[in-house]
């Protein structure tokens, strides 16, 4: 992966670019037993898939989410948190 | 040439017998089976069958032995950790390594060069302090040392490196060494074939049976075999395993990628280390630089190289030793480390019964192979976790109780 389309900035190369991890719904701290809470901050989904992640275009501070297939290095699409937010959640 | 050589140039009869026996099946049970075949499955089938006696085991690899990241660090051994786990485990580490060749009766090139840490930042020396007292304090030979030292030492390196990082002093481990890393996989794959073990390579791993919380067998490309003990050693491929079991855990896998330069005569005797410009490097025995970095930035579950690689690492590597600009780098390559995130290993007893991990061993499992083949087969053997690796257990997470080792990591990631 070379490049990295940012929906705001479009096609940029990739060490413009800074990797956030995996997009996890966080469960509400208030009322998540301990357990769950550990699960939620340590525990990934690790093995390769076709995964949504958080990545930052860095020179303008914008994050944004990337479906990528992790396996291949693959990216099938790019977009903002507003899709996931309006929708109340993903996976 | 000698006329004996020629001898058998002419017979059929090969004069060396191959280093590992050749099963042609699979048995239907085994009394344990271990994934992967790289240094420390076959560490762990090499104590099982001599210090233990079980030797009715299969180690099933995928690809071919010590080809996966055994075959692919940058070959460091030391055991100047920072939690007092840490440097209680590796040091048993060293211990075993200092002894190995003529364990195996096999030359692993074991050579004791000196490990300096280089500290260029006020904050990397106050680690470096940090780590040589709790180093000492389990009787570990390290200390801080200045700027004079590391020239004396290593007479070819710019002390300001290029003027924008400056080295205030190093944290000096005079055991630090480096080995042949296959030879390590051949000489306990040796060891283990020789006393029983069966070695099936190119065999891979579909799923594992669990009933009512116990491991029952394994389902391999080539059949199924029954067996209450499975041992997961699979470095990169960690969560793919882990995934059949149900088990969740901190892992995450990221390249790591290396790469060598053209051979030159001997000049580079200690083995460096830089956490502020992202390098190790050591002078191999057939004169090449063996160079590593920093992990690449995101997860991916591939061997790929790149130039971003090469030309990050070579820059830096022209900041400290700016004579080697005419130098070529003939080689590069990656390895898939599986990250947890304190940096150290998760090893033991899972919660399924007869599945036993040894596992993140993201960016440092090279130093370990020998104790950690020697904890796990005892762990395996007894059922109960070794001493040595209780602080690395899987349910650490749960607890909130994690062993942080970051700090001891050779390059900040």
């Amino acid at each position: 992966m070379k490049i990295l389309t940012c929906p705001i900035n479009g096609t940029r190369p990739i060490s413009e670019f800074i990797y956030g991890g995996e997009y996890r719904a966080m469960p509400d701290p208030q009322v998540v037993s301990d357990e769950a809470w550990a699960d939620y901050v340590f525990n990934r989904n690790g093995a390769p898939g076709i995964k949504l992640e958080w990545w930052c275009h860095a020179s303008s501070t914008t994050w944004f989410i990337v479906e990528r297939d992790t396996a291949r290095d693959r990216v099938v699409r790019s977009f903002l948190f507003d899709e996931i937010r309006y929708q109340g959640g993903a996976k | 040439m000698p006329w004996r050589l020629l001898r058998f140039a002419l017979s059929k009869k090969h004069p060396e017998p191959r280093m590992f026996a050749q099963p042609d099946k699979l048995k239907t049970s085994y009394d344990a089976v271990i994934i992967g075949g790289g240094g420390h499955g076959l560490a762990a089938a090499y104590y099982l069958a001599r210090d233990h006696g079980m030797t009715n085991i299969a180690v099933l690899e995928k690809g071919y032995i010590g080809g996966g990241n055994t075959g692919r660090n940058t070959t460091i051994i030391r055991s100047n950790y920072l939690t007092p786990e840490g440097v209680k485990f590796y040091d048993a580490s060293l211990d075993l390594w200092k002894d190995l060749s003529q364990d195996f009766d096999l030359n692993l090139f074991y050579s004791t060069r000196g490990h300096y840490t280089l500290a260029h930042t006020d904050a990397a020396m106050r680690t470096m302090r940090w780590r040589a007292e709790v180093n000492k304090h389990y009787g570990i030979d390290s200390e801080v040392v200045g700027p004079e030292e590391i020239r004396r030492a290593s007479p070819q390196i710019d002390l300001s490196c290029g003027g924008h990082s400056p080295i205030l002093g190093a944290l000096y481990h005079a055991p630090g060494a480096v080995a042949r890393h296959d030879a390590v996989a051949w000489g306990y794959g040796r060891g283990a074939s020789m006393r029983g073990v069966e070695i099936h390579q190119q065999t891979q791993v579909m799923g594992i049976d669990v009933q009512g919380g116990k491991v029952c067998g394994v389902h391999t490309d080539k059949g199924y075999i029954s067996t209450p003990k499975v041992l997961c050693a699979v470095a990169g491929s960690t969560p793919r395993i882990t995934d059949m079991v149900g088990l969740r855990t901190p892992i995450y896998i990221h390249p790591l990628q290396a790469m060598v330069s053209e051979p030159m005569k001997p000049w580079l005797d200690p083995i460096l280390v830089s956490g502020s410009l992202h390098i190790y490097v050591s002078q191999s025995a057939r004169g090449e630089l063996v160079m590593g970095a920093s992990l690449d930035p995101y997860e991916l579950h591939s061997t790929r190289s790149t130039l971003d690689f090469v030309e990050g690492l070579s820059a830096h590597m022209l900041d400290m030793f700016p004579f080697l600009s005419h130098v070529k780098v003939v080689r590069q390559w990656a390895g898939m480390a599986d990250m947890t995130p304190d940096f150290a290993p998760i090893m033991g007893k899972t919660p399924v019964e007869g599945f036993y991990l040894d596992a993140g061993w993201g960016t440092w499992g090279f130093k370990a192979t020998p104790i950690s083949g020697k904890t796990m087969a005892y762990t395996l053997a007894n059922d109960r976790n070794h001493e040595l690796i209780e602080g690395f257990s899987l349910s650490r997470f749960a607890r909130y109780a994690l062993t942080g080792e970051k700090g001891a990591a050779s390059v900040g990631h």
